[in-house]
């Protein structure tokens, strides 16, 4: 009599298993081919390059977003974090906070990339870790705790810089953002070996086991011997160390760190994470589905731009998409409920 | 006995209610009455079935078959608020108050009294709620918010709602299960002013005393069937007549009793003086108050319990799960002192929780997973990457010593029968070859097959030397396979006796009934 009932209950959960992990790949792949019907050129390698580079930066956010999430954690300070520690990598790569863009490519009073580099990542992960302590000791929800880093980092970022951007860096720092090896962008190589990295994380150790449990049921985790706090906080660490690295992209990009960079991105990396899969209650998703969120917003805004769609229509329809998205997260997780 | 009763005279009878669920039934061919102005007690043990009439009676769910009449007329709720619409009110052990509304608002919510332009009239809102109150003999401002306020008196105001809902037949579900003596007393004043007011209650409780010492007549469960009816008859129904109707049950059919095995083991685990800290937010949560315990290895020790006695606790409490205000636990003869529950575990302590869904189970993940959350270390190398292999190796190992049925190690932990998912949480402490092993009702939600199953393997582990504490409410599950039983009752061990020597009655009586100290404080 139980056989019925586990039959039943498997295919159920297996199916909706299925969708959970390969509907947003679908949708990725229609929209490749709409666009491309529309107009042949969007499926061009330069074209695709493009978008690649496009995403890589909120890409790279987005998969320390993905260990938040997984736990049932938000952090909405990602945005100015990103400009705080690119201002950061800035005055480190400079030696200074003076704005000198000047034509001159050799600028050697500064310490050099490697250590504006190192500067971003560090206090990004350290960043991450006050918040993550400020939400597992002091018990304040990551809500409302990152709430409050979104405007303390941007605070941050208008003192340091004074509220202008600091520009010109050598061309070594560039090359990490305008850079290409072969055909590829440089940021979307790092954006693709940080993917992959965390996607062995997540998938084959047993750190990556803790996240997803603690994210499932922090009760029996605890029960079960994991150090819930321990886990909490150090996603936090990760997804701030990858703002700082995304950060350091940025400014090499751009040739330049602002101290409005990075707003609203905490919006756009929120909706990879959750397009892609990953439920907003904690415990399923995946670094794949990530990256093609990531690569679906990419493709979308893209899309749109390259049939003259306005930009204010984009986010009507980028916004509805993520709706959408939730929603059938939250169907998803009834039925696996049931 | 009652069954002669004219049936015009009753408010409610309930005639060959019967439940299936998906294969098991629940509840068979119950009948009962409540009559105007009499308190019905309903007993049984867990699992007889009490809970599943309560939910068919207050709406939750229909009987699968079998008809209700209520005033007269049939009676089909098909839902909560339905029920209540029809005079029905039932008032569970959780309180469905809203702790940060005031007592008015509670009594009126969704209903509040307007004034002249349309808008909630606070006065009128409060002026009947201190009428209202005062027939449950609750003396507080309507204004106090719910929060402030103990459970007894929560459980006033729930009465109260009640009563203005111009309820017919209140349905107490285990009402003084987390009272203090004196508020038993004033609830139980309470209840017998409403009966005298033409109220019916519906007396559900463990309380053998309690309930002898109120009800007008009894209704009696067991194993999902009506046992019978007993009548007060003039003077209160007597406690042995209650235990031999809830008791006589063909128990040796389920539970084979075990020979008795020689346990001649070490002391394992040594608790002395166990207290647990009052959380200040929580003042009517249970804790111990001097708890001494010996576990040896290879015993299977029963602690048998009502809920609200403390069995829980003691084992948060050893599980380094809870914290402890003073006493001394040892493993081993070494004292220990475990602050979580991950020390617990690197000591060689597991627990098996009471509430499988919340504490045990992480829904999302697959059974593999489940499996080896607790020995992650194990079942990785040392730069942190899971040596998958050998982990499915192992689990492989489980499933067939322990016949867990199951499709796949990546099947959904939740498509298993509770029984299987029992069994996967047992493999998962087994995986860390524990010198304790604490299991807090390790059948709750397991069918009756599987149940036994469950008690072999218990049996098994003891006989390879792991000190298992079992706690269960289900008395025949502690007699079957505890080698020694203790019970408990307010935070405190009240009774000790080897497994071959005990009987539902005995324990019943140590469990359910008050010690003298106990009444006069």
């Amino acid at each position: 009599m139980t056989s019925t009932t586990e039959q039943t209950g498997r295919s159920g959960i297996n199916i909706a298993r299925l969708l959970m992990s390969f509907g947003p790949l679908m949708f990725l792949a229609v929209l490749i081919v709409i666009f491309t019907v529309l107009k042949p050129s969007f499926i061009d390698p330069i074209n695709l390059f493009n978008i690649l580079r496009q995403i890589s930066i909120t890409g790279l956010i987005a998969l320390g977003m993905t260990f938040v999430i997984l736990t049932a954690g938000i952090d909405l300070s990602v945005g100015s974090l990103l400009a705080f520690c690119g201002m950061v990598a800035a005055v480190v790569a400079k030696g200074g906070t003076a704005n000198t863009l000047s034509l001159s490519t050799t600028g050697t009073q500064g310490y050099g990339w490697f250590a504006a580099l190192l500067a971003a990542v560090i206090v990004g992960a350290l960043a991450g870790g006050v918040q993550g302590f400020a939400i597992t000791r002091l018990k304040v929800p990551p809500f409302v705790v990152t709430l409050g880093g979104l405007t303390v980092f941007r605070g941050l970022t208008l003192t340091i810089s004074n509220g202008g951007p600091i520009s010109g860096f050598d061309a070594s720092m560039r090359w990490f953002g305008t850079g290409l090896i072969g055909p590829v962008p440089v940021p979307a190589i790092i954006f693709a070996a940080a993917a992959i990295l965390c996607h062995i994380v997540l998938r084959y150790t047993r750190y990556g086991r803790a996240v997803y449990a603690v994210g499932g049921n922090a009760e029996a985790a605890r029960l079960s011997g994991l150090r819930v706090d321990r886990i909490l906080i150090s996603v936090y660490v990760i997804v701030g160390f990858f703002a700082g690295l995304a950060a350091f992209v940025l400014s090499a990009r751009l040739n330049s760190s602002e101290a409005v960079a990075g707003i609203g991105y905490e919006l756009t990396v929120i909706s990879a994470v959750v397009i892609g899969g990953t439920s907003l209650f904690g415990g399923i998703g995946s670094v794949g589905g990530t990256v093609v969120g990531a690569a679906l917003i990419g493709v979308l805004q893209n899309g749109l731009q390259f049939n003259n769609v306005s930009s204010y229509t984009q986010s009507i329809v980028i916004g509805l998409i993520l709706i959408l998205a939730v929603a059938f997260d939250r169907w998803l997780k009834s039925r696996v409920r049931r | 006995m009652a069954e002669a009763a004219s049936p015009n005279l009753a408010l409610l009878s309930v005639e060959g209610v019967t439940k299936h669920f998906s294969g098991v039934t629940a509840l068979s061919d119950v009948s009962l009455e409540v009559r105007p102005g009499e308190i019905l007690g309903l007993l049984g043990e867990n699992g007889a079935g009490k809970s599943t009439l309560l939910k068919i009676l207050s709406g939750v769910m229909p009987p699968s078959s079998g008809r209700i009449v209520f005033d007269g007329v049939d009676y089909a709720p098909s839902s909560p608020q339905d029920a209540k619409r029809h005079g029905i009110v039932t008032i569970y052990q959780e309180l469905s108050l809203i702790p940060t509304l005031t007592v008015a608002e509670n009594i009126f919510i969704g209903r509040a009294p307007l004034g002249p332009l349309g808008l909630v009239s606070w006065r009128k809102m409060e002026d009947a709620s201190r009428a209202i109150i005062a027939r449950v003999g609750l003396d507080i401002d309507p204004a106090t918010p719910v929060s402030s306020l103990s459970v007894a008196e929560q459980q006033l105001v729930e009465i109260a709602r009640a009563l203005s809902l111009k309820s017919r037949l209140i349905i107490m579900d285990e009402p003084t299960s987390a009272l203090t003596e004196t508020e038993v007393q004033k609830l139980m004043s309470i209840m017998d002013r409403l009966r005298r007011d033409g109220v019916a209650i519906m007396f559900v409780t463990h309380r053998l005393e309690e309930a002898s010492a109120i009800c007008d007549r009894m209704t009696v469960l067991r194993d999902g069937r009506l046992a019978g009816h007993l009548d007060r008859d003039g003077q209160p129904i007597q406690i042995p007549k209650i235990i031999e109707k809830m008791v006589g049950r063909a128990a040796s059919e389920l539970y084979a009793r075990p020979t008795q095995r020689d346990v001649a083991g070490a002391v394992r685990l040594s608790v002395r003086g166990l207290q647990t800290v009052r959380d200040p937010l929580a003042p009517h949560a249970i804790v111990l108050e001097g708890v001494d315990l010996d576990l040896k290895a290879g015993e299977i020790l029963g602690v048998a319990g009502l809920v609200g006695s403390g069995r829980t606790e003691l084992a948060r409490a050893i599980f380094g799960a809870d914290r402890i205000a003073a006493g001394t636990i040892s493993l081993d003869g070494k004292p220990i002192a475990p602050a979580s529950p991950a020390d617990a575990i690197k000591l060689g302590i597991g627990l098996v929780p009471e509430d499988r869904k919340h504490q045990a189970i992480f829904a999302a993940l697959g059974i593999l997973n489940n499996f080896s959350i607790a020995s992650l270390g194990r079942y990785s190398n040392g730069a942190g990457f899971m040596a998958e292999r050998r982990e499915r190796e192992a689990l492989a190992g489980y499933r067939k010593a322990l016949s867990i049925r199951m499709a796949s190690p990546e099947q959904a932990i939740e498509g298993l029968s509770g029984g299987n998912q029992q069994k996967v949480i047992l493999a998962r402490w087994l995986a860390r070859d524990p010198k304790v092993l604490i299991v807090d009702e390790p059948t709750r939600g397991v069918d009756v097959g599987a149940k036994a199953e469950v008690h072999q393997i218990l049996v098994q582990l003891a006989a390879r030397g792991i000190a298992i504490m079992m706690i269960s409410s289900e008395l025949p599950e502690v007699l079957a396979v505890s080698d020694r039983i203790v019970t408990m009752r307010r935070g405190r061990i009240t009774g000790e006796m080897p497994g071959i020597e005990a009987t539902e009655e005995k324990l019943m009586e140590l469990m359910a009934l008050d010690r003298k100290q106990d009444r006069t404080q």
